[in-house]
């Protein structure tokens, strides 16, 4: 019958522990056949390669417990389609708070010229303020994308130890590709807002526009 | 010369909210005739339909983002003076260099108030 070899959990890594054995196979064969030439330096090496298949076997059945399946199946997902609801919700507001700062704008033209003047600034600080649906929104993408992008390097690793629920490392390599091409295009001037710490303001981008005539 | 206050205006962004912040802004500085587009591809097939006397862009939008407008704005005889400004949440140097080369109007950095739209529409298109 054919058995393929199974881990300490019970998990079968099929043709992974075939090649794992075939090598400490070989290693041991050439060892046997090289009787007493065998040196201290040999047994050395032997002990070191034999430490490095456990140090494998072992971290491979360690990332499988962690069940990493589960953060790209379910917790990414979870995660963004709450940041998701965060966008409408926000959207959603905005669009009412603006609709409400609209109405109040249309009584200012019927009232007392000084009143809808106060009337009108308010208004116009509601509308900048509403802004902040916007910037978030980008801010939120950013924080999407990261997770997509751990997710793809979860899944790289996984393939790369032949863990469970792992995809295969060709298809990991293009998803590789895709990130660094993301990678890539947000290098490349899209980068959505910065950190207010080291945002430049108007009057560093007014400046530099200046210095650029 | 006094600019013209119904001269058509192109506002450009695919966040639809602030589509209406910048076009409630306009009319609160005297613009009425604004038109609207959520991406770059969309705005360009207008500004080849109108002539517009200012167009106000966001940058990062697809499927046409609004440097790749701007770079098919000025590559067009019909179109390579118009007025086109720049309002978006990308404040890098390499940004601002970028648009500035690309041959944008003025910048505008999100967020934004409605002084500052109002002075960088002054300082292209003029006193208002």
């Amino acid at each position: 019958m054919d058995s393929k070899p199974l881990d300490q959990d019970g998990e079968d890594h099929g043709d992974d522990d075939l090649v794992e054995n075939e090598v400490s196979d070989i290693v041991r064969q050439v060892l046997n056949s090289m009787q007493c030439d065998i040196s201290a330096a040999d047994m050395h090496l032997y002990e070191q390669i034999t430490e490095i298949s456990d140090y494998i076997r072992a971290a491979r059945t360690e990332l499988a417990s962690l069940r990493p399946e589960d953060i790209s199946q379910e917790h990414i997902p979870a995660a963004t389609d709450e940041l998701d609801a965060v966008v409408m919700a926000t959207e959603n507001a905005t669009n009412d708070i603006m609709e409400a700062a609209e109405a109040i704008e249309n009584v200012a033209e019927s009232v007392a010229k000084k009143k809808g003047e106060i009337l009108n600034d308010a208004v116009t600080k509601i509308y900048e303020a509403c802004s902040f649906q916007d910037i978030t929104g980008q801010r939120i993408s950013k924080v999407v994308n990261t997770l997509k992008e751990i997710e793809t390097r979860i899944d790289a690793m996984m393939a790369a130890f032949g863990a469970a629920g792992g995809r295969p490392a060709g298809e990991a390599d293009s998803a590789q590709d895709e990130a660094q091409k993301a990678a890539e295009d947000e290098a490349n001037l899209l980068n959505g807002p910065a950190m207010p710490d080291v945002a430049q303001s108007q009057a560093d981008i007014d400046a530099l526009f200046d210095q650029l005539d | 010369m006094a600019v013209d206050m119904s001269m058509q205006i192109l506002i450009v962004d695919d966040y639809k909210t602030m589509l209406r912040i910048i076009r409630n802004l306009l009319k609160q500085l005297g613009f009425h005739n604004i038109d609207e587009a959520t991406d770059g591809t969309a705005a360009l097939s207008k500004i080849r339909e109108k002539d517009y006397g200012l167009v106000v862009s966001d940058w990062n939008m697809e499927p046409m983002t609004g440097l790749q407008l701007l770079q098919e704005v000025r590559a067009d005889t019909k179109t390579k003076d118009m007025p086109f400004i720049m309002v978006t949440a990308e404040s890098k140097t390499e940004n601002v260099i970028a648009a500035k080369k690309a041959g944008v109007s003025n910048y505008i950095v999100k967020p934004f108030n409605a002084a500052t739209l109002k002075s960088k529409m002054m300082s292209v298109i003029g006193d208002f």
